[in-house]
């Protein structure tokens, strides 16, 4: 089998043919090695291409079979890690200057999960820095680009991961999505992310941005690849306290069975409309009619205090960020700055955070410290966390009518690096759609519906379910991704651009 | 650093013009196991930064997991003072930078402690003899301890001298509970008294509990005192100063009455208490000031993101309020009872911080007059002497308790145990090894003491002549010369006895 | 409301960030516009509202108090910037002033 071949494969048919031994583990890295050194000059999703564990872990991974071990479903297969997850021995950046050269001494659970799985880890992906963006431009290791065309965002912060998938040169990756982080870059890249329940995924060394709204979630190129690779990542961890320790559906049951009917799929009004490109709005109608078509029923719903969720949320966020970033200050591990033997460590601090951090690290910092400051505690970050409250109660109240909500993802297709990033408000449009899924906890899947018609650029359909019923995203997902898989004859991402 | 001392006013005359509040909180560290968010052992002692891990070492991407003895404890701390334990409560990051804080934050509790309204009585030594006094607790609630910096002074060829230091992340997670007390006011000039009794009840009640080892010169009980002054029990609080470095309850009491004094002479002469962390110097007997807290720390104080509420159900609660030990109170009356003391006499051995001792050095066997009498006299003046408090000599209840025994038996008399402490305290080993090795057993073969005897009455013959002419005491000079003789291991009875017989005459 | 140049320091200061000065000004005008957007969670009516600090509603989760095996010292100090004696060194803690 081909290089170019391997690498157009799904992590199904991976499986497939890994477990028929049709190709080695090796074989299947090697290939994806080989792309990655092609084409990511020119994408720039990888910050660090682990070649050495890689392979070692392709070798493992193929003696094992050989000796008749019996290996799990995503055994040999390929992935790229966003580069905020610790993975013991190997560079983690964040995408910052401040945390340059370090290598973590321990493995985040996922990885240690995905190990488990025999997963094969190809190296870490690019991402806004520490989190906070949704263009990727905000990475101190310079910008990834989209595949779709290379003077365009891949959406943020996980835009390094969305780009692999899209360039081909990992099967699956894993994002983190606290605002939308996942999801947008899944929409503007045509690929499938997915923001699990809050608590279904380990933060046990997902380095914190905001702890009470980030999660890991599985980017893939299929709703079937992204459901197999939850199944591995989800469970409950005695390491993270906020980890859900009771069973769920299984999602890759639902992502098999993908059947709509009979469903209610309620659309959020305040998620649509003005701020939305016509392209996107315009596909998004018809994917409601193939929904419908499918069997579904779809509703107008009102989340009234989704109006109001960008504003806490950039509350809450930069608050807990503030906090969460503190440790960063040059004494235990990372950059160091300013040590020259006079200046005393409140400066050797203050002097290797304003050098190791950007410009939207130190705004978000900043006005977390405001928002948590005697005095503006209860206008600001008390309120927030009241809003909160509504909007989770919003999600309910839909909930007791509907199965499901849809929303377009994104508000627009990718634009042009450099559109938006000296703009923070702009920048911050780009996730008003994602963010009152992290606010309320619950799930939310983002899957391709089409390329705009005015710049061929993807757009995405996002699909919001209830706490722990992550299965309905996979569900739902599957039975559309078919359906508009049966209309073209491909999946979208089979358009892209050949790099 | 101040290095000129502050002017005192004299503490009879602070105390006719002010009247003092107090306010005290006390740390104390726990001891269990593993730390209070994360799984790494507590032993004390370590090789630097081997017990730590991305958790306590605040590694990025690191979470933290409540320890569920540190939680049972904090509530068993919380009943056992009287308080109401919180039905739902949270943790809480107090935020600022400091090298030892490995997140530069802690996590502790703020708005809502797990423990609050409480109180604990205290007894209280005055002229009007021994008062209860009601010392009120506004909460007790869990954090976490930090790591240890050794600062280094050194000289590296530059004009300033490049200062640094080394931190040891080992201590840093250690689960505390911060007890604060409410304002103590109307202690007058009892204050240092109060204060003192206080700490003392308050650990000797943690001791009980079995929460901490409770030594204050190791660290596992920190006392931090905050003291203000008014003109008049009806005015506001003045400003107050907190004072750490506090070590042991001598150095309470001590630094109490110094802070009253050192602001009494401010306030006296026209200045203001600045609201700052002094520093108190056992040694020398002062405080020194530290940094201006002129500007309160903004800590940006928001509930723990990583941790959900704790929330002890009534029944949880109802389990550990059956594990408590007997209340200090209701102890008091019953051990007064069983031994059949006085009130001043049962408050004597309290205050001299010897209850527990005597208690279980009854426990091993001795009787409750004799282990009064050692704690309470020889070993609390030795204690006084070393400025240590007794429980920290090296003999155990256990010990002194073989010693009672040893006397009863007539193997040892009052003279001959007292070396035999001197021996054990010194390190010589248990009291039979002590009394085997300085060969101080009690002559008890009646041949040498005859030898003796004989040797005395030769040597005395007028007072051998007042004894048979019916003067018994004048026994004593030859008794006294026997004990001599013998270097004090005759027993003193026998030997009058012996006496007697051989003058023929009878005793009475 | 209007961020000052002075509250900008301030902030900056408690967050250990050594603005420049051209920053301070920078920093206090995007400050503005972004704080007064997020303002707006002033318009809803919340006043019986109880704000939210977990996303999902558990309580009680506890670790039993047995060790776990810690990091050895070496993996421990393997980032630091300066270590000595087996310890992280740090810059001098107390200015002199």
């Amino acid at each position: 089998m081909s290089n170019e071949h391997l690498t157009r494969l799904s992590a199904a048919e991976l499986s497939q043919v890994l477990s028929s031994r049709e190709v080695s583990a090796v074989e299947v890295t090697r290939a994806h090695l080989d792309r990655i050194a092609s084409v990511d000059p020119s994408v720039h999703a990888f910050l660090h291409i682990d070649d050495e564990g890689a392979l070692a872990s392709a070798n493992a991974v193929d003696a094992k079979r050989a000796a008749g071990e019996a290996l799990g479903p995503l055994a040999g297969v390929p992935l790229a890690l966003k580069d905020v997850m610790a993975m013991r021995g190997v560079p983690t950046t964040c995408g910052s200057k401040v945390l340059e050269g370090w290598r973590p001494p321990y493995d985040a659970t996922v990885v240690s999960r995905l190990r488990a799985a025999d997963v094969v880890i190809l190296g870490k992906t690019n991402m806004d820095e520490f989190a906070m963006g949704s263009s990727t431009e905000h990475s101190a290791y310079g910008p990834t680009r989209n595949p779709w065309d290379l003077d365009r965002i891949p959406g943020g912060s996980g835009g390094g991961s969305a780009a692999a998938l899209a360039a081909f040169e990992a099967p699956l990756a894993i994002g983190t999505d606290t605002g939308g982080s996942i999801r947008q870059p899944a929409a503007v890249t045509g690929t499938v992310g997915v923001k699990p329940t809050y608590g279904a995924v380990s933060r046990y060394g997902l380095v914190a941005l905001a702890s009470s709204l980030d999660q890991a979630g599985p980017c893939a190129r299929s709703v079937e690849d992204a459901a197999m690779l939850h199944a591995v990542i989800a469970g409950y961890d005695p390491l993270d306290s906020t980890s859900i320790n009771e069973p769920v559906p299984s999602v890759l049951e639902a992502a098999r069975r993908g059947d709509v009917r009979g469903l209610k799929i309620g659309l959020v009004k305040e998620l649509s409309g003005e701020g939305y490109q016509a392209g996107v709005t315009q596909r998004f109608n018809e994917a409601v009619e193939i929904l419908t078509g499918l069997g579904a029923e779809v509703v107008e719903v009102s989340c009234p205090h989704f109006d109001y969720a960008l504003a806490a949320y950039y509350l809450i966020l930069p608050s807990e960020a503030s906090s969460n970033l503190a440790r960063f200050d040059g004494m235990r591990f990372g950059l160091r700055e300013g040590d020259d033997g006079d200046n005393g460590v409140e400066q050797v601090m203050s002097l290797t955070r304003e050098a190791g951090f950007g410009a939207e690290v130190k705004r978000r910092i900043m006005i977390g410290t405001y928002a948590l400051s005697s005095g503006y505690y209860d206008a600001y970050y008390g309120q927030a966390q009241k809003v909160r409250t509504l909007i989770q109660r919003d999600f309910a109240a839909a909930f007791e009518k509907v199965d499901l909500l849809a929303s377009p993802t994104a508000p627009t297709t990718a634009f042009r690096i450099g559109d938006k990033v000296d703009d923070p408000l702009a920048m911050y449009l780009n996730d008003v759609a994602t963010i009152p899924v992290n606010l309320a906890g619950n799930c939310a899947m983002s899957l391709p519906i089409g390329l705009a018609p005015e710049d061929s650029l993807p757009v995405g359909l996002q699909f919001m379910a209830p706490a722990k019923a992550d299965d309905r995203l996979y569900n739902a997902g599957a039975a559309l991704e078919a359906a508009l898989k049966d209309r073209w004859g491909h999946l979208l991402i089979e358009e892209a651009p050949a790099l | 650093m101040s290095t000129v001392t502050d002017p005192v006013l004299d503490f009879d005359r602070a105390l006719e013009i002010f009247d003092p509040v107090m306010g005290l909180e006390v740390h104390v560290e726990l001891n269990t196991n593993t730390k209070m968010f994360c799984g790494c052992s507590t032993v004390f002692g370590g090789e630097p930064n081997s017990q730590v891990c991305p958790v306590c070492l605040g590694l990025p991407g690191s979470l933290p997991a409540v320890n569920a003895k540190a939680v049972e404890s904090a509530i068993r701390i919380g009943l056992a003072l009287n308080c109401q334990i919180a039905s739902w409560c949270r943790f809480a990051r107090k935020n600022y930078f400091y090298p030892d804080m490995p997140k530069n934050f802690q996590t502790s509790q703020y708005d809502e402690p797990i423990c609050f309204g409480g109180y604990l009585d205290v007894q209280v030594p005055t002229a009007q003899g021994v008062q209860t006094v009601r010392v009120e607790i506004e909460r007790a609630h869990m954090e976490e301890d930090t790591g240890k910096a050794t600062h280094v002074g050194g000289a590296t060829g530059r004009i300033q001298g490049a200062d640094y230091s080394l931190v040891d992340y080992n201590r840093a997670g250690i689960p505390l509970i911060e007890i604060v007390t409410k304002p103590i006011e109307g202690a007058g000039i009892y204050a240092p008294e109060v204060a003192k009794a206080y700490v003392a009840a308050l650990r000797d009640l943690l001791r009980s509990l079995d929460v901490s080892d409770v030594r204050m010169e190791q660290g596992s009980l920190r006392c931090d005192v905050n003291l203000s002054l008014r003109r008049s029990p009806t005015d506001e609080f003045g400003t107050r100063s907190e004072t750490k470095n506090v070590n042991s309850l001598r150095s309470v009491e001590r630094a109490v009455r110094y802070e009253i004094g050192r602001q009494a002479a401010l306030l006296e002469a026209g200045g203001k208490v600045h609201q700052e962390t002094r520093h108190w110097h056992e040694d020398t007997g002062v405080t020194t000031g530290g940094r201006s807290k002129e500007q309160a720390e903004d800590y940006r104080y928001f509930p723990e993101p990583d941790l959900v509420p704790i929330a002890p159900d009534v029944a949880w609660v109802e389990e550990l309020r059956a594990t408590l030990p007997e209340n200090p109170g209701s102890r008091r009356l019953r051990l007064a009872a069983e031994w059949g003391l006085t009130d001043f006499e049962i408050d004597s051995v309290i205050n001299a911080g010897v209850l527990d001792l005597v208690v279980a050095t009854v426990a091993a066997g001795a009787d409750q007059v004799g282990a009064r009498k050692w704690w309470m006299g020889e070993l609390s003046r030795i204690a006084n002497e070393q400025g240590i408090e007794p429980e920290a000599l090296s003999i155990t209840p256990a010990e002194v308790a073989r010693l009672e025994a040893l006397i009863a038996d007539g193997a040892l008399n009052d003279k001959l145990a007292r070396q035999v402490i001197e021996g054990v305290l010194a390190g010589e080993g248990d009291p039979d090894a002590v009394v085997a090795a300085r060969g101080l057993a009690v002559v008890s073969d009646d041949g040498p003491l005859l030898a003796a005897i004989d040797d005395a009455i030769e040597a005395n013959p007028d007072v051998v002549e007042k004894i048979k002419g019916g003067i018994l005491p004048a026994s004593g000079v030859i008794i006294g010369a026997v004990m001599k003789a013998t270097k004090g291991q005759a027993d003193a009875a026998r030997v009058r006895e012996l006496l007697f017989e051989r003058l023929g005459v009878a005793p009475e | 409301m209007s961020i000052s140049r002075d509250e900008v320091a301030k902030l900056a200061h408690l967050a250990r960030l050594d603005l420049q000065a051209d920053e301070l000004d920078h920093y206090a005008e995007q400050l503005d516009v972004i704080l007064a957007s997020v303002a707006r969670v002033a318009e809803v009516a919340a006043a019986d509202v109880p704000a939210t600090s977990h996303p999902i509603p558990m309580t009680n989760v506890l670790r039993p108090d047995v060790p776990r095996t810690s990091l050895t010292s070496q993996e421990a100090l393997s980032g630091a910037p300066s270590a000595q004696e087996g310890r992280f060194r740090v810059p001098r803690i107390l200015d002199t002033e």
